[in-house]
């Protein structure tokens, strides 16, 4: 099953006639992910080659969506336009299917932009977002699958393993772990390094708890905010498969920003110390290192009765 | 981005909030002039460092590190006592709870006019990741350390979280004023005011504005005593005035530099350099290298499409650092090529004639072919198959942690 993205997923990407929308969209389409077309305000009417094929170029998502019926969108338009673009495509399918998937790969929204976008898509309750500053979402499939991001496809397997992560290259690592114990991913979904954002770890967690694919689930956080405390009292009350977890930014120093915009230590609070307590005190088995995830994840499956 | 009190007075200003009569200054002159111009019994002569703590910190010689003076907010009641604390304030250096030990020299002056405080409160707007909206928070223990009373009388913080698409509601505002125990006209000047401070929190892209103390006076008015201002810097396309707000000495120019090149680079106090791709694993490669015995000397994240060139950046900036003994890179190719990092490393390693141990470790894409060319070259690096080889061979190699 995989959670919110099925292997044969109808996906646009907005900014497909970019640079990077071009790129990404022709790494989707070589991984297999069922592209429908793109749209990009004023060149509507165009096809863009994608991997010797011909795609369709939208004006309007509301045009897109009622031509292609797509399940999903991914977004690579600049930073200035990102939070418009995240708006359009929910209002677009809100109103056209009441439901659909937007992934906002943007990285430098302003954050009082999502605030305005988050709003937006929270009152059209169909709508998910996920990201923005993120690597995407993909599901894994026999031949090829759902890549919705801008992840190298080749390093996944379908299996049984659901990965949620606020970071990009530590989630590539986290699924190179599960692969060095001969797992496969059902779902692997990058939440985004951003103060504000769409989906959050605790909506990852319970699609994976309901999930008859995913039987254990890797969950990495970093420093900054409470998701990850609130995500592990959640996990708690409401999570019987294993969880291993890894936080990153131990040794990050209080009041910097670590790259991410949403990473930093302020006024004390969002320290890694705090955030693999409530981790352990969940009952999540612990990597202190990601090169031991794989391990840690083997000694929970087995502890689980699944190895 | 944070900028100094006296230009976030200048915003709430132009805002309309109200604050006192003011003067930036830069020399002791300046603040005479000042005083002079503000024809005020009583003056506050203000430090501007990018910290907090101000008031409670200390002042020492930077030449001599002695004790100068203690408290780096000071209230004058002379035209004498305004000069003894601008000289003893400017050219030194402020070391207040937020600065750490080194703290910062002092630059910037701001001299303002004094008034009739009858209660201190506690105001801030900022973005609550949590709730995803604009918060606002306040109390009337103004003027004391925010934090500590959030600890102890948390029924002390009143807090209201605004819906983006109808903004501060009039009866909020009204609510928190009255939370605060205002009534009259001192409840009506609060409304006012923090009306024009959301919309000003909203125009300027801001993260934080925060208020300690915000006063009430004899006549009832409302007042902004200090202010601390932060900006979203992802905003900056929209705002080109900040170029003139920014304060580079108060910024780390190492930093400054790299962000130019397209890393982010932040300088830590170890002695293992890392060049990593992507943030989340540039801080698991610090946190690794800690866990096997040794100390990191930087974060710094490549991003996901750095080029030779970047590369070669990366290196000159964390060889900049004198306590680097030994550089770990970690790549996880995605997008990027480990073969393509190979030849930059080996390209920078031979342009900067790189003299201390460096261990590599690629993986994901092409990642043979990477390897491949690393163990061709005659250079002395030392390969890893994962990160926590990495971060031992590396320790090892520079003879244990510090």
């Amino acid at each position: 099953m995989a959670i919110w993205i099925e292997e044969d997923a109808k996906v646009l990407v907005q900014g497909i006639t970019g640079k990077q929308g071009m790129f990404h969209a022709d790494k989707m389409v070589e991984y297999g992910t069922n592209i429908v077309g793109g749209c990009t305000p004023g060149k509507g009417g165009q096809t863009v080659e994608l991997q010797g094929r011909n795609f369709p170029v939208w004006n309007s998502m509301t045009e897109a969506i009622t031509t292609t019926d797509a399940d999903a969108t991914v977004i690579y338009v600049p930073p200035p336009f990102a939070a418009e673009a995240i708006m359009e495509a929910a209002d677009a399918f809100d109103s056209v299917k009441g439901e659909g998937v937007i992934v906002c790969i943007t990285e430098g929204i302003p954050t009082l932009d999502m605030v305005k976008a988050v709003a937006y898509v929270y009152n059209r309750p169909g709508i998910r977002l996920i990201g923005p500053n993120c690597p995407g979402i993909i599901t894994p499939g026999e031949n090829g699958g759902a890549k919705i991001g801008i992840m190298p496809g080749h390093i996944h397997a379908k299996g049984r393993i659901g990965i949620v992560s606020k970071s990009g290259t530590l989630t590539y690592e986290a699924v190179a772990q599960t692969m060095s114990i001969g797992e496969g991913q059902s779902t692997c979904i990058g939440i985004g390094g951003d103060p504000v954002n769409g989906t959050g770890f605790i909506e990852c967690l319970a699609a994976f708890e309901s999930d008859s694919q995913t039987e254990a689930i890797v969950m990495i956080g970093e420093i900054g905010g409470t998701a990850e405390e609130d995500a592990a009292a959640w996990a708690a009350e409401n999570v019987t498969k294993p969880i291993v977890g890894f936080v990153a930014g131990a040794t990050a120093p209080p009041g910097k920003r670590m790259g991410h915009a949403g990473a930093i230590i302020s006024g004390g609070k969002g320290t890694a110390e705090e955030k693999f307590a409530a981790f352990e005190a969940a009952g999540i088995a612990c990597a202190k290192d990601p090169s031991e995830l794989g391990s840690v994840l083997l000694e929970s499956l087995q502890k689980a009765g699944l190895r | 981005m944070n900028i100094h009190e006296y230009q976030g007075k200048e915003l709430l200003r132009a805002s309309g909030v109200p604050v006192l009569d003011g003067v930036h200054c830069k020399t002791v002159d300046d603040a005479l002039a000042a005083y002079d111009k503000l024809n005020s019994k009583v003056v506050a002569v203000k430090s501007q460092i990018h910290a907090g703590g101000r008031g409670k910190g200390s002042l020492y010689s930077p030449t001599s590190r002695e004790l100068v003076m203690e408290g780096g907010v000071k209230i004058a009641f002379s035209r004498d006592e305004v000069k003894t604390y601008a000289e003893n304030i400017l050219g030194n250096i402020l070391v207040t709870i937020q600065t750490g030990e080194e703290g910062k020299l002092v630059r910037n002056l701001y001299i303002e006019s004094g008034c009739d405080i009858v209660h201190e409160y506690y105001l801030a707007l900022l973005v609550d990741r949590e709730n995803k909206s604009v918060m606002i928070m306040a109390s009337t223990e103004g003027g004391m350390d925010i934090e500590e009373v959030a600890h102890n009388t948390p029924e002390l913080i009143h807090k209201i979280s605004i819906d983006p698409n109808s903004g501060l509601m009039g009866f909020q505002n009204r609510d928190l004023g009255m939370a605060l125990g205002l009534s009259g006209k001192a409840l009506k000047s609060f409304m006012k005011m923090l009306a024009k401070m959301y919309a000003m929190f909203v125009s300027n892209d801001c993260t934080m504005v925060e208020i300690n103390p915000l006063v009430k006076t004899g006549d009832d008015d409302i007042v902004a005593l200090d202010s601390k201002v932060s900006f979203d810097e992802n905003a900056e396309f929209r705002h080109k005035d900040w170029d003139d707000m920014r304060d580079l000495s108060e910024e780390e120019e190492v930093e400054i530099r790299a962000k130019e090149s397209g890393l982010s680079y932040v300088k830590l106090d170890g002695n293992i350099g890392c060049l990593v791709n992507g943030a989340g694993l540039a801080m698991a490669t610090m946190d690794v290298i800690k866990l096997y015995g040794g100390e990191p000397a930087n974060f710094l994240d490549v991003g996901g499409g750095a080029n030779e060139e970047q590369v070669k950046t990366a290196f000159s900036i964390i060889l900049e650092d004198p306590n680097v003994k030994g550089i770990l890179v970690n790549i996880f190719g995605g997008i990027m090529r480990c073969d393509i990092i190979a030849r930059g490393v080996i390209a920078a390693t031979e342009a900067l004639s790189l003299d201390v141990p460096l261990v590599v470790r690629l993986a994901g894409t092409n990642v043979d072919e990477g390897k491949a060319i690393l163990a061709e070259s005659t250079l002395n690096i030392h390969p890893a198959d994962d990160l926590a080889e990495g971060a031992q061979k590396i320790v090892e190699l520079i003879g244990g942690g510090v």
